[in-house]
C-alpha cells in the first residue's frame, strides 16, 4: 500500500543522522578497538588504542566530532517503491538535511566547489547520494560521513580475468601498503570485486556498512576476507603507523558478476573513525 | 570564554619527553624516532591553502603574518567550536600534502617543528636533517582528545579559509610521537621492519 513520507520527516532525520554519526562511534567499532588493545603487542601501538578509545569515550559524552574531518556526508537511500515523497524533491530534503545537521552540530564543512580551485560551500552540501529503490512503503536512511584522508588511500584496478584471485590479493595487500600511516590506522578495508569500472567501487563502499567483523555469507568470500585481514596484519604497520600487528580491524568484500573481459577490483579504506548511523521510515 | 575540560591521557605505556615552544636547537637534538613527547605553549594551525599562501608570500619577497622562527606548525582544519568552547575536534590531518611547501618553509622561516600524520618526502626529511627540525605524529581521529588540550585558538590570518585558517594555538601536554629526527630516523620505516611478519 503507499505510504506518504514528508519532505520535512526526511529533513529531519537526515539531520540528526549526520549529528549522530559525527559523535557516537558505533559500539561494534568500539569493541573491535577493544579487543585491537587486548591483542596488540607493540607499546606504542597500545598506546594509540587507548588514546582512541578515550577520544570515542569524550566525543560521546561531550557531543563533538569524534574527528575533526566530519567528512563529505554519503548518505544511502533504500526507497520502497510504494513510498510517495511528498512536499518537495527528495534530494533537496536531503540536501537541507545535511545543512541543518552539519550547522547545527558544530561539524566541519569541508566541500569546495567547483572542485579545481573553489570556495567552500559553507554548508557540507552536496551531500554524495546512492539510491536503491526496494520493495515495500519504506524508507531507509544511512548517513555514513566520509573523511578525507582515508578516502584518499583508495583505489580501483581494472585488472584482467587472468589475473585472478592472486592478483586480487595482490592488489588490496598493495593499496593498504602505500596508505601506511596516512589514513589512521586501525582502518577497515572495503572491497568490491566484479561489476563494472564504477560498480566495484560502490560495492566497496557499502561493504564498509556491514557490522564489523560480520563475516560474507558465502564461504569463499569470507575465507578470502579472513586471509586478507591476515596478511594485512602481518604487515606490521599497526596502529596510526606506529608498528604493531592490528594495522586492520576487518576486511569485508562484496562482489557482483562482471563482464568477460574485465576482472575490477576496488579497495575503499576507512579510517578507525568507521561512522554510519541509519534509520527506517 | 571557558576553557575546554583539562586534557587527559589514555594510560601512557611508553615514556614521555616534556618540551616547550618554540624549540631552539638542543631540543630538537634531544629528540629521536619513536619518542613520545607532550607538547606545551604556542603553535600554529595551517594546512592545504595557508602553505599556499605562505609560499605565494614568499615568492613575492613580502613578510609573512607570522614569524615562524623556533616555531611548529600543526596541520589541523578544526571543526567549529560550541558554545562555551575553545575550539571543536582538532585532530592531524595528512601531513604528505604539505610536502611540496614544507622544505621552502623551512629554509626560509627557520621552522622548527611540524604536527601531523603520515608519511613525509625524501625532500622534508632531508630538510629536517640539514636545518635541525622535527616532524611528529599526533592520534589521527583522536580529534575530541586534542581538543581537550588546547587552550586557547585565535585565527591570525586568512579567515575566509574557515577551517583552513592561519591559528594561533595554545597547548597543554599535546600528545605527540616524533616519526623522522633531525638525525634520518624514520618511527614508519623502523616500525616496518621491527613488527613486519
Amino acid at each position: 500500500m503507499t505510504r506518504i513520507i514528508t519532505c520535512d520527516e526526511i529533513t529531519r532525520a537526515v539531520a540528526d543522522l549526520c549529528r549522530e554519526a559525527n559523535y557516537y562511534l558505533g559500539e561494534d567499532v568500539r569493541e573491535a578497538l577493544a579487543g585491537a588493545l587486548a591483542r596488540e603487542v607493540s607499546p606504542q601501538g597500545k598506546d594509540v588504542l587507548h588514546q582512541l578509545l578515550e577520544n570515542a569515550a569524550i566525543a560521546a559524552a561531550e557531543q563533538v566530532p569524534i574527528c575533526q574531518d566530519t567528512g563529505a556526508a554519503v548518505v544511502f537511500l533504500e526507497l520502497g517503491q510504494e513510498v510517495q515523497v511528498q512536499g518537495g524533491f527528495l534530494y533537496d530534503a536531503i540536501n537541507a538535511g545535511v545543512h541543518q545537521g552539519y550547522t547545527e552540530g558544530y561539524l566541519r564543512k569541508s566541500l569546495v566547489y567547483p572542485p579545481l580551485d573553489g570556495r567552500n560551500t559553507g554548508d557540507n552540501t552536496p551531500a554524495i547520494i546512492h539510491t536503491k529503490i526496494v520493495p515495500g512503503n519504506k524508507l531507509t536512511i544511512t548517513v555514513a560521513p566520509k573523511g578525507g584522508g582515508s578516502e584518499n588511500m583508495s583505489a580501483v584496478a581494472m585488472l584482467t580475468p587472468a589475473a585472478g584471485v592472486r592478483g586480487v590479493k595482490e592488489f588490496v595487500l598493495d593499496t593498504v601498503k602505500k596508505a601506511g600511516p596516512n589514513p589512521c590506522p586501525p582502518i577497515i578495508v572495503g572491497v568490491g570485486i566484479g561489476g563494472n569500472f564504477e560498480k566495484c567501487a560502490l560495492l566497496a563502499k557499502e561493504a564498509l556498512l556491514r557490522p564489523l567483523g560480520q563475516p560474507h555469507p558465502l564461504a569463499e568470500v569470507a575465507s578470502l576476507e579472513r586471509e586478507l585481514l591476515a596478511a594485512i596484519n602481518n604487515l606490521g604497520i599497526g596502529p596510526q603507523g606506529f608498528g604493531g600487528r592490528v594495522t586492520a580491524l576487518a576486511v569485508h568484500v562484496e562482489i557482483f558478476a562482471r563482464h568477460i573481459a574485465s576482472l575490477p577490483v576496488a579497495v575503499n579504506i576507512q579510517c578507525h573513525a568507521a561512522r554510519h548511523k541509519s534509520v527506517t521510515l | 570564554m571557558e576553557g575546554n575540560p583539562s586534557c587527559r591521557q589514555g594510560a601512557p605505556v611508553t615514556e614521555e619527553k616534556r618540551i616547550r615552544t618554540p624549540l631552539v636547537d638542543a631540543v630538537v637534538a634531544d629528540l629521536r624516532a619513536g619518542d613520545r613527547v607532550l607538547v606545551s605553549g604556542v603553535i600554529y594551525a595551517a594546512r592545504d591553502s595557508a602553505h599556499k599562501r605562505l609560499i605565494e608570500l614568499l615568492d613575492r619577497g613580502e613578510e609573512l603574518p607570522v614569524d615562524l622562527r623556533g616555531q611548529v606548525i600543526y596541520y589541523v582544519g578544526p571543526a567549529p567550536a560550541a558554545p562555551g568552547r575553545v575550539i571543536g575536534s582538532a585532530g592531524p590531518t595528512t601531513s604528505g600534502r604539505m610536502d611540496p611547501y614544507t622544505p621552502r618553509l623551512i629554509a626560509a622561516t627557520g621552522l622548527k617543528g611540524m604536527i601531523g600524520k603520515g608519511y613525509r618526502s625524501a625532500e622534508v626529511k632531508k630538510a629536517l636533517v640539514d636545518h635541525k627540525a622535527v616532524y611528529f605524529a599526533a592520534v589521527g581521529g583522536a580529534g575530541a582528545l586534542i581538543a581537550r588540550c588546547i587552550k586557547r585558538a585565535e585565527v591570525i590570518a586568512y579567515p575566509d579559509l574557515g577551517p583552513e585558517a592561519l591559528r594561533l594555538l595554545e597547548v597543554e601536554d599535546l600528545p605527540v610521537t616524533v616519526i623522522n629526527d633531525c638525525y634520518g630516523g624514520d618511527l614508519y620505516t623502523e616500525a616496518l621492519a621491527r613488527y613486519r611478519v
